[in-house]
């Protein structure tokens, strides 16, 4: 193959590792953890009829989804009615492209970025793709012509601007010491051992950026544009089926991206103290019916599998998060992201500017 | 044909025709959403001109909040669609507008044949690198980049004034 063919097949690699993950793994089984989990903790059984552990609810699930009528309200605006599900699901997959799976490794004597895609402008991007989300929602209250859809999508357009202020902020901290708006440098950054992981000395930052992140994805405490005791369903109350099903993925998967994004940030991304992913790599390869594929994929691999136990590590807290606190008010909810959240990031970044000047971080 | 040529073909149609919706669709939300596609489609042209930097702001900025508060508050208002029926624009009007935007093309032809008539090389990678631009912008225009800050800044103060309810009385003031 040609220097570019690699580069191509290795950048579609990426993306389909990604897509293997989150919608062949991550989803499904987080809809099972979700709901037996939150049965965990209000001490009931939850679903356990179907296969064991009731595993096999959530493809009972799909099947219902696919199988449903999928109406459009008469008064409803047909065209951004449908559109709004798509989007849903398209802005929060994107973000993925530029989270860094693995260092960069060789393949046929060619070295490929670990991330899907290579820019400059790195977590920017991620960013500006994710805000994009914002829009779905809007559209989807809009064009179902509900007064409660309306409703939840205000608060949701409220909401986002509020939080995305101090997540920004956050992130900006985190790049200060770095330097450098990549992603694969700020895991660089951080690999050295566990000391280096952000969330010591960025503490501030990391709980800034937790709650922003609850609040960013429209998960409990935070769920007000679809909090079911005022707003029926909020901004998804008159989609069903497999239009609603994208939004439900949605979710999971913009959960899954800031996940990821955290995991890089704050806890080190693909790398582990004292591991080196490369040397494992190269010590699979010399396994019997693995040298086929070369110790750069194996140590690729092995990095993914790190950040993505990390991500799901993430998941489990937002399960947890879920079904243990109440639901805030919306004058509360807007209370603690200009008054609390945006001051603490503003502090935060202060501190991390100053350290950083003075040689500590 | 070359492929470069091909998708700025295809981003700079959708910019222009999402633009022309912008103007023209009667319901207001939907101008909106249409304003969102021209700034991606704009965001895409900042790529192909070598400057994904710009690029990736004009979503986050434009797209990603400001365009969000439009919707915002035109779904607060519950503007509703302009019936066919209501004369939207006077005669007067649709005249000024012709006679605005052939002023505002002039004068943009006009600056492109003054620049010079070549097509100016792209940027380089390393003309648009993120600290050679930071250290543009903090040092040779710091004026410039600190006067826009005040302006905005005015436009808040402005904009909270406005919004403002005046109290009855200076002593029920909240």
């Amino acid at each position: 193959m040609s220097p570019q063919q690699i580069e191509i097949a290795a950048t579609a690699a990426k993306m389909l590792v990604w897509i293997g993950f989150l919608v062949g793994a991550l989803t499904p089984v987080m809809v099972w953890v979700e709901r037996r989990g939150s049965a965990l903790i209000q001490d009931r059984p939850g679903p356990n009829r179907l296969g064991p552990f009731g595993l096999f609810q959530p493809v009972a699930d799909v099947v219902k989804f696919m199988f449903k009528e999928s109406p459009v309200p008469a008064a409803a605006d047909p065209f951004l009615y449908r559109l709004a599900p798509v989007l849903a699901l398209v802005a929060p997959l994107s973000t993925y492209l530029v989270i860094p799976l693995a260092p960069r490794f060789v393949v046929a004597g060619q070295p490929i970025a670990g991330v899907a895609a290579d820019v400059d402008t790195g977590v920017l991007l991620l960013l500006a793709l994710s805000s994009l989300g914002v829009y779905s929602l809007v559209m989807a209250g809009y064009a179902s012509n509900n007064k409660y859809s309306m409703l939840g999508s205000v608060r949701a357009s409220a909401q986002m601007i509020s939080y995305e202020l101090a997540l920004t902020l956050s992130v900006v901290a985190v790049l200060v010491p770095v330097g450098s708006l990549r992603l694969d440098e700020v895991v660089a950054h951080q690999q050295t051992s566990l000391l280096h992981w952000n969330v010591f000395p960025q503490a501030i930052g990391f709980l800034v950026f937790l709650v922003a992140m609850f609040a960013e994805t429209n998960r409990l405490p935070f769920d007000l544009p679809e909090a079911e005791s005022e707003l029926v369903a909020g901004y998804h109350t008159e989609y069903s089926a497999m239009r609603f099903a994208l939004f439900f993925m949605g979710e999971y998967m913009a959960m899954g991206g800031l996940s990821a994004l955290c995991a890089t940030l704050y806890f080190g991304g693909w790398s582990l103290p004292g591991v080196d992913v490369m040397a494992v790599g190269a010590w699979l390869a010399g396994l019997p019916g693995l040298g086929w594929l070369g110790g750069g994929i194996l140590g690729a691999l092995v990095g993914a599998l790190i950040l993505f136990a990390k991500v799901v590590v993430m998941m489990l807290v937002y399960v947890w998060v879920r079904w243990t606190f109440p639901r805030f008010r919306f004058d509360q909810l807007m209370r603690l992201g200009w008054k609390v959240l945006l001051p603490l990031a503003l502090l935060n970044l202060v501190l991390v500017a100053a350290l950083t000047v003075g040689g500590v971080l | 044909m070359s492929l470069e040529v091909l998708v700025f073909a295809l981003f700079a149609a959708l910019a222009l025709g999402s633009a022309l919706v912008v103007v023209l669709h009667r319901n207001p939300v939907v101008s909106t959403m249409s304003l969102v596609v021209t700034l991606v489609a704009l965001a895409a042209l900042f790529v192909m001109l070598g400057a994904p930097f710009i690029a990736a702001l004009q979503i986050l900025i434009y797209t990603g909040a400001i365009v969000v508060l439009f919707l915002f508050v035109l779904m607060l208002l519950n503007v509703q669609r302009e019936s066919a029926a209501t004369p939207s624009a006077g005669r007067g009007q649709l005249w000024g507008t012709l006679i605005v935007a052939c002023a505002f093309a002039g004068t943009l032809v006009i600056l492109f044949w003054r620049s010079g008539a070549g097509v100016p090389a792209p940027l380089t990678a390393a003309e648009v690198a993120l600290p050679v631009i930071a250290r543009l912008l903090f040092s040779q225009y710091m004026l410039p980049f600190e006067i826009i800050g005040l302006l905005l800044l005015a436009a808040v103060v402005a904009a909270t004034v406005l919004a403002r309810k005046v109290p009855a009385s200076p002593e029920e003031g909240d």
